[in-house]
């Protein structure tokens, strides 16, 4: 990154490329580009055809998510989290820190949890995506909602959906998992209100409940 | 007149009751909507450009290119050309356009011309400030001079806590559209009912033509009063995009330096005590500040005010960061942490347990029983007597255990509230009122309220929160809100039953309405439940028109439903690891009165909140600012450190739920809590190792040096 010039407004400005440029730019696990490839078509994997070139503009998109074929047209920049939130309307999970730091954006993808601030729109085509609406989707009998409602892991409830997927995916690794594994599976989110102490519980009386 | 007091305890079946909140299925399951999810159709997105100097003059902006870039619907200057800002994330410039990725590239074109001027950024020495330490004038009380003299043990010690941010996890900002003549606003506010008002007066428009509307908000914590900047330009952005709908919430972190912190506070204390233990004086020198406008002296010596000898000097510093704002009771948890660690040390200089210290001063404070009685109970909890040891003195390897001990007070009566109670003749009943769910559970002690008082179970009452179209209810804050919407639904429900009861009279032989009762989804005739008739009946015999009335908390006269005043004391016990300096907290207890417990299920859930944000202000979070540029270092969550899941140890809380506490009525919970903690983790810090690390957080490095005799 180029140092701070005193004709930009913000350092983001200055350097040609943000820190959720480069986000954008790169994706997970891609290589690293330089400002430049801002301009540049992004290459999005598509199973079985090899690399397709898509962008700078809008591109139409396929989402499988909670089993739906759902369109949107974004950019090839775009997040799964704000393609969710914006165009899908799909706004269980929240947008809190967006450095794939805090997990309030937490969705499955492929039967794995991963931040979805972290990850391409057009990189989750070919995944299968949960949101908290489909991990929850029969909202009266599942366990862990009964759970976290009956030990109150929640206050203002803008982390709980994040958590509620990472404990849906702590269990389903691991179904019978200890006071220690139920911590350290939690940890990788953060609740400001302070409702660790009913997660903690919900997620033990889940396990020991059956079905979550 | 009819009766609104609280049902006897022994006789109530859904207030003081552990009920689950009536929202949790929906926050659980990503269902609830908060000002953050609001989709409106044809909605546009907007982005800000902040200032990346703490002290500048704008020169110039050039919108030119900004204005040309794709999607782009409109431009504002939200500081003027010309203007000084004051501050890093002070915001320039707002766009909005078709999608926010547009909005942020024409940000990005925006040319600016800047002359840079000095700033300062750092608080923490008060002789460095210069010109920018003003003093707040001496107050003196007693003879600190000769108390000074005639002690039998004097402590001096320095103390500080940086500045926090209120870190809330649904940024500030809202969805707003300004469409004709008429206002639409989804935001995220601790006043739902104060909103259009303060928009109002911003975009001289009149509030009637603003609609508000918020179900949910994710934290404010006491930095979400007012409709703020962003509300504003926001609706011009609508306005000038044709009416339609714009989205701006704030980023990261932007929201971490701008949208409201937890003023410093640093001091130099100095407390002594007679020979028998009692304490004689209090000396301070301290400083703080919370941006620009500086901040103020805490409420020292905190709870034990009646130290008959005091001396305090206090500076405001005023520095180029985003402006403090309200935090869960402003300035008190700095304030106990100063007292009660003052107190700590004072206790090792006498050779005497910090607990004893504690009980033998009680009668310095206004309510000597009440602390004498908590500090009993949290020893107790946290097995004191067998477990406390002289400081440095509980060491096994290189791992030590300390105890630590810290209090707090607060007042939390009702605000001004109106509810609206409404029975219609299908017997389903609607409750309304112009409040906001913070977290604590305000819309399901309101039902539990309703509920109770028109003797139906919790699904026979319909609330309505969350929109100014309702009664007007006062801001949440202060721990201001379930005493006064507690209070105002009793007052409105039972008023709306005796309009009931006087329908179905001529029913029951024209009983007086005084002599009939709403209990077990019957109205009866008290004492004679055979005769009575079920719940629908009774509404049947209203023909075709509902009842309907309006409650009012009424501040000044709360007619024994709410009151003020609360005590608290919290301990703490933590290991620290002499090698590394890493402190685990291995267990923490609350005791704290609040009268009426409405839901202990909800209320405890709180206390453990804050316990737990004190385990974040006292070991993890600041704001960490570089005196050279200017700029927070870490304005984002992965270094702007909060405790997660497996940091918190064990909680147990001690509500004091008892017939004595309960008869003082209703008294708000969200601040006391917060307070007490960080003296309590400090002192059992210093406990453990055997010195004091004077500053918090007690990061692995603070106690290291402390350790080792630096001063970090």
């Amino acid at each position: 990154m180029s140092s701070i010039k005193e004709s930009g407004g913000s350092p983001e400005a200055a350097s040609g490329v943000s820190r959720r440029g480069f986000l954008e730019v790169t994706g997970v696990g891609g290589a690293v580009v330089g400002a430049v490839a801002l301009e540049e078509p992004a290459h999005a994997q598509q199973p079985g055809k090899g690399a397709a070139l898509q962008g700078p503009g809008m591109v139409p998109i396929t989402l499988n998510v909670n089993g739906k074929a759902l369109k949107a047209t974004v950019e090839p920049r775009a997040t799964l989290l704000d393609t969710l939130r914006g165009p899908l309307d799909h706004t269980g999970a929240k947008r809190v820190c967006d450095r794939g730091t805090c997990g309030a954006c937490t969705v499955m993808m492929d039967g794995k949890s991963v931040y979805a601030c972290t990850v391409l729109a057009i990189d989750a085509q070919s995944a299968k995506i949960e949101t908290v609406e489909g991990l929850t989707a029969d909202l009266k009998n599942d366990a862990l909602v009964n759970a976290f409602v009956e030990h109150d892991a929640q206050q203002c409830g803008y982390c709980t959906p994040g958590f509620m997927v990472a404990a849906k995916a702590l269990l389903k690794e691991n179904p019978n998992p200890t006071f220690a594994q139920v911590e350290a599976g939690l940890s990788g989110n953060l609740c400001r209100c302070g409702t660790y102490m009913g997660l903690r519980k919900a997620v033990l009386a889940a396990a020991k409940g059956g079905r979550a | 007149m009819a009766e609104y007091a609280w049902p006897k305890m022994s006789e109530r079946t859904l207030i003081g009751k552990r009920i689950s909140r009536l929202d949790g299925p929906q926050k659980s399951g990503g269902r609830a909507k908060y000002g953050s999810d609001a989709n409106p159709e044809r909605l546009l997105y907007a982005a800000i450009l902040t200032s990346p100097h703490s002290h500048a003059k704008l020169k110039s902006m050039d919108f030119t290119a900004a204005k040309a870039s794709p999607g782009v619907t409109a431009v504002v200057a939200v500081t003027e050309p010309g203007a000084e800002v004051q501050w890093e994330g002070a915001i320039l410039a707002a766009v909005a356009a078709e999608t926010e990725l547009q909005a942020r590239d024409a940000i990005r074109k925006i040319k600016v011309d800047w002359e840079i001027l000095p700033h300062l950024v750092k608080d923490d020495d008060v002789a460095a400030a210069g010109p920018s330490a003003k003093p707040a004038g001496e107050q003196v009380q007693g003879d600190p001079d000769e108390a000074k003299k005639s002690a039998a043990f004097t402590s001096s010690g320095f103390y500080g806590l940086p500045v926090l941010t209120h870190c809330c996890l649904e940024p500030h900002g809202q969805v707003v559209q300004w469409a004709g003549d008429q206002i639409t606003a989804w935001p995220s506010t601790q006043s739902v009912s104060n909103y259009a008002g303060d928009l109002g007066a911003q975009l001289s428009v009149p509030a009637t033509a603003i609609k508000v509307d918020m179900d949910h908000i994710g934290g404010g914590f006491g930095s979400k009063f007012q409709s703020d900047q962003w509300g504003a330009f926001c609706a011009q952005l609508s306005k000038e995009s044709g009416g339609r709908p714009v989205k701006l919430f704030l980023d990261r972190n932007i929201e971490l330096m701008i949208a409201g912190n937890r003023p410093s506070h640093y001091a130099k204390v100095t407390v002594a005590a007679d020979a028998s233990g009692k304490l004689t004086l209090w000396e301070s020198e301290s400083w703080s500040s919370g941006g620009i406008g500086g901040g103020n002296i805490p409420p020292i010596p905190y709870v034990f005010t009646k130290i008959p000898h005091q001396r305090k000097n206090h500076h405001a510093i005023a520095t180029n960061n985003g402006s403090q704002r309200a935090w869960r009771a402003p300035n008190h948890p700095q304030a106990s942490y100063l007292t009660c660690c003052a107190l700590d040390d004072l206790a090792a200089k006498m050779g005497k347990d910090p607990l004893e210290l504690f009980l033998s001063n009680v009668d310095l404070t206004t309510r000597e029983e009440a602390y004498r009685r908590q500090l009993g109970k949290a020893a107790k909890m946290i097995d004191w007597s067998s477990k406390w040891k002289g400081r440095g003195k509980n060491r096994q390897g290189h791992i030590a255990r300390g105890l630590g001990i810290g209090i707090n007070t607060w007042g939390g009566a009702g605000h001004d509230s109106t509810v609206k109670a409404r029975i219609h003749p299908d017997g389903t009943v609607e409750v309304e009122c112009g409040t906001q769910d913070l977290g604590v559970g305000t819309r399901t002690v309101m039902t539990q309220v309703a509920g109770e008082t028109l003797g139906l179970p919790m699904d026979g009452i319909r609330l309505k929160i969350g929109s100014n179209a309702f009664p007007p209810s006062g801001a949440s804050g202060g721990s201001t809100t379930v005493g006064a919407v507690t209070s105002a639904t009793r007052i409105a429900c039972t008023d709306a039953l005796n309009l009931l009861y006087e329908k179905v009279s001529p029913s029951l032989d024209n009983t007086p309405v005084e002599n009939l009762e709403a209990r077990g989804g019957r109205v009866q005739v008290k004492g004679n439940p055979s005769k009575g008739m079920s719940w629908r009946d009774a509404c049947k015999k209203l023909g075709v028109a509902a009842v309907e009335a309006q409650g009012r908390n009424n501040p000044r006269n709360p007619r024994g439903l709410n009151t003020g005043g609360v005590a608290g004391v919290q301990m703490a016990e933590v290991s620290v690891d002499m090698e590394t300096g890493v402190v685990s907290m291995e267990k923490m207890v609350a005791v704290q009165d609040f009268g009426l417990v409405m839901n202990p299920k909800t209320a405890e859930s709180q206390i453990f909140g804050a316990m737990i944000m004190n385990i974040c202000g006292s070991l993890f979070e600041e704001r960490v600012v570089d005196a050279v540029t200017g700029r927070m270092l870490n304005a984002e969550l992965e270094f702007y450190k909060l405790a997660g899941a497996p940091d918190i140890g064990e909680l147990v809380v001690d509500m004091e739920i008892d017939e004595e506490n309960d008869s003082r009525g209703v008294i708000g919970l969200g601040e006391p809590p917060t307070v007490g903690g960080l003296a309590a983790i400090g002192n059992a810090v210093t406990n453990a190792i055997g010195v004091r690390v004077p500053m918090v957080p007690l990061t692995p490095r603070r106690v290291l040096d402390a350790l080792s005799g630096r001063n970090s």
